[in-house]
């Protein structure tokens, strides 16, 4: 194997308990502090002791979109990790791992894999003040030194978590402290032979960020002061954000009793003017279901986050899959309006959640946010989020001013675009919301003309909010051999999968759909109607996207590669399957 | 100064069956608003679903009449977000016991200053005359031909229990004592829980206005005080021989707006929103 610089696939495993989530952090800082780019892959059962857990960075120098099937350098806490990770190595690898604790035969091992042994525990033992679980840091400060990297980077790592209570500072040095130990031993007893090295590039201020956190902020900046929420992995870290940082954004998170409860206080918050969302996963959406008929029925603006896990039921609580779509698209009994976003990154968590909270105050419906467990967790490194152009759109909320000179108001007054005037409690707009079928006053009607009315009416603010619908992105070529289509967090390795084949002569273009519905019906039919090959990329058994999109346009897909183990889709599969599509 | 006109939602008037208490807990509700001089800008009445959770129909206030059981978590989010309105929680015996019971025991143990007004009518009587959480065991109905085999839910109890912070029970048959009651609970600082005995004049034929006529005493006038959360624990489990009406306790506590760090500053619904900057919060990822 060749000498390769800035190019690394690194995880770093153990039980549940044994620091793997804090370590792959503080390993990420360390890569984006040398100017270095990081997207991580955090697999973990559902469990709070032992399990595996893994914390996978992939590092380049640019913009890393997906995680990589392949390691390059392994950390192993236990003997379990090299058991599991040793088939999914390249050639060349390295494994680091404590052999005063792990035994290990060299018959277990490919004859290509590099074995790097530090002692862990006994550096830990030999540090005064050190405790066990500090090992994870002497393996990163191990990792550094195969890398050849700058240990500095690593140091600040470690120091800028955070604190500046001197009780923490004084285990930060300690940390520091069993780190240099590793790098030392490693420079010490190996003489610098892995064939990845890692070299500073120019410093830029990057972030660290989950796909929850962007979606959190992305809710802040657009001013959503409430959220209610019930525990639900993997969405709990949203409302954990929140709580987090209540003071310093001024917002509240409610921890409700149950998702019922989540979604009702959230759409009272709403109702009386303020910007709410609720968050969850998919056994929690199932029990909101009521109360999303009738945020349509009273058209309560409000966002809703489903952050998918594998189903049907508990399914496989901490992985992935993309088992939703269709559920949230149908959500609810009866019919009323919805618009379903589908963020593919961290990014489009941020920006989507912001413009979702504009979406759902201008067409007063609520607005679906379907994420999942692979962008829930994933941490990446991107720059800051430009805010500038973000601006707030209330829709036709009415203003203190406004009301003061309104006479027989009418709450759902039929409008040509759907909209009626909103005023809030507190107003001297006094109106009455029922979940009953109701007139333009909100009064409880029971005719038939009015009914067609009302409904007709909630169904126009579709049309409407269509000219505020982004298009479906395009990736590509206009003209390609394959043309790919997906939607949500399969994105990133979609985008890779398509330079792999175009390494091989084959160019691939790519449909993205953000925003699933409403849907640029005719946009999207014309596409797939020009293009050489389809292929619809999903996580999950049924092909959902295919069977909605022949729904709404009527174009069958006929080839699709489709992924439901519970893992994240890699690059690699997809270039597989796309080849095997190809090449029938 | 409000007056109860400003309450009326003139030509636009209840569809409850002639007779039914749910007009008199209306009459009430009007009463205690006038007593107290809210403006009806200021009230939001929300409800759940059945024939009491109608009422915020009737009542020029704002209204809010969402679905089965669920009144308290929207109106405690309605509270969250603006701390000035006077926020009444309407719901029967079936959508607060049954349906919400969740929603009514936590929200016992929150103190969010909010008002709750059960109409206990010991039957599903929308649905046309099914057991009801309270329904007295034995009672025959549509659902129980034998008669109920089910103990009734006692929520005087399970408000006792719970240390909710108001607790009270009045009677429709009893119109100044209701509006009396509402307006305390009202004007009280705390979650304050009402349940009232609503006679159904058209499916419950065992727990009329007589019925209750003849059981009913004043707790307050049998110089009750409702200090002391044993006593009230005792009145609590009083049958229904003697049924005992009025405050059963009272104890002021810290609300959960005044706990907290944020709404104990501001209302949510007061806070701009216009430029939220994030440039600390992003930092703070680098």
């Amino acid at each position: 194997m060749a000498l390769e610089i800035n190019r690394l696939s690194w995880l770093i495993g153990g039980e549940a308990g044994y620091g793997i989530m804090t370590a792959g952090e503080k390993f990420s800082k360390a890569m984006i502090f040398g100017g270095l780019n990081v997207h991580t892959h955090v697999e973990y059962p559902s469990l709070i002791r032992g399990g595996h857990n893994s914390f996978g960075v992939r590092v380049e120098e640019e913009e890393v979109k997906c995680p990589i099937l392949l390691y390059n350098l392994v950390v192993a806490l236990n003997k379990d990790t090299i058991d599991r990770h040793k088939n999914f190595m390249t050639a060349g690898g390295g494994i680091i791992y404590d052999a005063d604790n792990i035994k290990l035969e060299e018959s277990e091992l490919r004859s290509d894999i590099k074995l790097y042994h530090v002692p862990l525990m006994q550096i830990v033992k030999d540090t005064p003040g050190a405790i066990n679980i500090m090992r994870n840091t002497v393996a990163l400060g191990a990792s550094i030194a195969v890398l050849d990297y700058n240990f500095d980077y690593l140091a600040e790592a470690i120091r800028g978590v955070h604190s500046k209570k001197k009780k923490r500072n004084e285990i930060m040095e300690l940390n520091v402290t069993v780190a240099k130990r590793g790098y030392d031993y490693i420079k010490k007893n190996y003489n610098n032979d892995f064939e990845i090295k890692m070299q500073k590039k120019q410093r830029k201020k990057k972030m660290l960020i989950t796909g929850n956190q962007a979606i959190a902020l992305g809710a802040i900046k657009a001013g959503c002061k409430f959220l209610a929420a019930y525990p639900m992995t993997p969405a709990s870290s949203i409302m954990n954000y929140f709580v987090a940082h209540e003071e310093k954004a001024k917002v509240v998170m409610k921890q409700a009793d149950d998702e019922i409860t989540a979604i009702n206080m959230a759409l009272g918050a709403s109702y009386a003017g303020v910007r709410s969302m609720t968050s969850t996963s998919g056994g929690g959406l199932a029990l909101m279901t009521e109360t999303t008929s009738l945020l349509g029925m009273t058209e309560v603006p409000l966002v809703i986050v489903d952050v998918q896990r594998p189903g049907p039921a508990t399914g496989l609580p901490t992985r992935q899959g993309q088992g939703d779509l269709k559920f949230v698209l149908n959500i609810g009994h009866g019919e009323f309006p919805r618009i379903l976003i589908a963020p593919g990154d961290a990014e489009e968590c941020f920006y989507e959640t912001f413009n979702a909270f504009n979406l759902a105050d201008k067409y007063q419906l609520p607005v679906f946010i379907v994420s999942d467990k692979h962008l829930a967790v994933s941490y990446k490194s991107i720059p800051k989020f430009d805010t500038k152009h973000l601006k707030i759109d209330r829709g036709w909320l009415l203003s203190d001013e406004e009301v003061k000179n309104w006479h027989d108001y009418k709450r759902f007054m039929v409008t040509d675009s759907g909209i009626s005037p909103r005023a809030i409690p507190g107003q001297h707009l006094i109106f009455r919301s029922s979940s009953d079928e109701h007139n333009e006053y909100g009064n409880i009607c029971e005719k038939g003309d009015n009914k067609i009315a009302q409904e007709d009416k909630r169904f126009r603010k579709l049309d409407t909010a269509m000219s505020d619908i982004p298009l479906p992105k395009i990736y590509g070529p206009e003209k390609a051999d394959i043309t790919i289509m997906s939607w949500g967090s399969t994105k990133g390795a979609i985008l890779e999968a398509m330079e792999y084949l175009k390494n091989d002569g084959i160019n691939a273009n790519f449909l993205h759909i953000v925003y699933v519905y409403p849907l640029h019906t005719h946009f999207v039919k014309e596409f797939l109607k020009n293009a050489k090959m389809v292929v619809d990329v999903e996580e999950n058994k049924t092909a959902q996207l295919a069977g909605v999109i022949r729904e709404f346009t009527g174009f069958k897909i006929y080839h699709k590669v489709l992924k439901y183990n519970g893992r994240t889709l890699y690059p690699s599969e997809i270039y597989d399957g796309l080849k095997r599509v190809y090449y029938g | 100064m409000v007056d109860l006109n400003d309450l009326s939602t003139g030509s636009y008037v209840p569809d409850w069956c002639p007779g039914c208490g749910d007009y008199i807990i209306l009459n009430a509700l009007k009463r205690a608003i006038v007593k107290l001089n809210l403006n009806p800008k200021d009230v939001v009445v929300v409800s759940g679903i059945g024939c009491s959770s109608k009422l915020p129909q009737w009542i020029n206030t704002f209204g809010y009449h969402g679905v089965h059981g669920r009144g308290l978590p929207v109106g405690t989010g309605v509270k969250l977000a603006n701390k000035k309105l006077n926020v009444v929680v309407i719901g029967g015996d079936g959508d607060v016991y049954g349906e919400g019971m969740n929603h009514f025991i936590h929200a016992l143990r929150k103190n969010i200053n909010i008002t709750l007004l059960v109409h206990d009518n010991q039957i599903y009587a929308l649905t046309k005359g099914q057991a009801s959480p309270t329904t007295i065991r034995g009672d025959r109905t549509k659902t129980t031909p034998l008669g109920t085999f089910d103990d009734p839910i006692n929520p005087m109890a399970l408000a006792v229990a719970q240390r909710a912070s108001y607790i009270a029970r009045s009677f429709a048959g009893d119109l100044d004592h209701l509006a009396n009651t509402i307006a305390d609970a009202i004007a009280f600082k705390g979650f304050a829980f009402v349940n009232i005995f609503q006679p159904c004049v058209t499916w419950n034929k065992h727990n009329t206005y007589d019925w209750f006529k003849e059981r009913i005493y004043d707790l307050q006038k049998a110089r009750y005080k409702p200090n002391n959360i044993e006593r009230a624990f005792k009145k609590s489990l009083e049958g229904y021989e003697k049924i005992p009406v009025g405050v059963f306790f009272r104890e002021k506590r810290e609300l959960f707006e005044d706990s907290h760090p944020i709404l104990k500053k501001t209302s949510l619904v007061k806070q701009k929103i216009d430029d939220v900057s994030i440039n600390a919060l992003m930092d703070e990822l680098c």
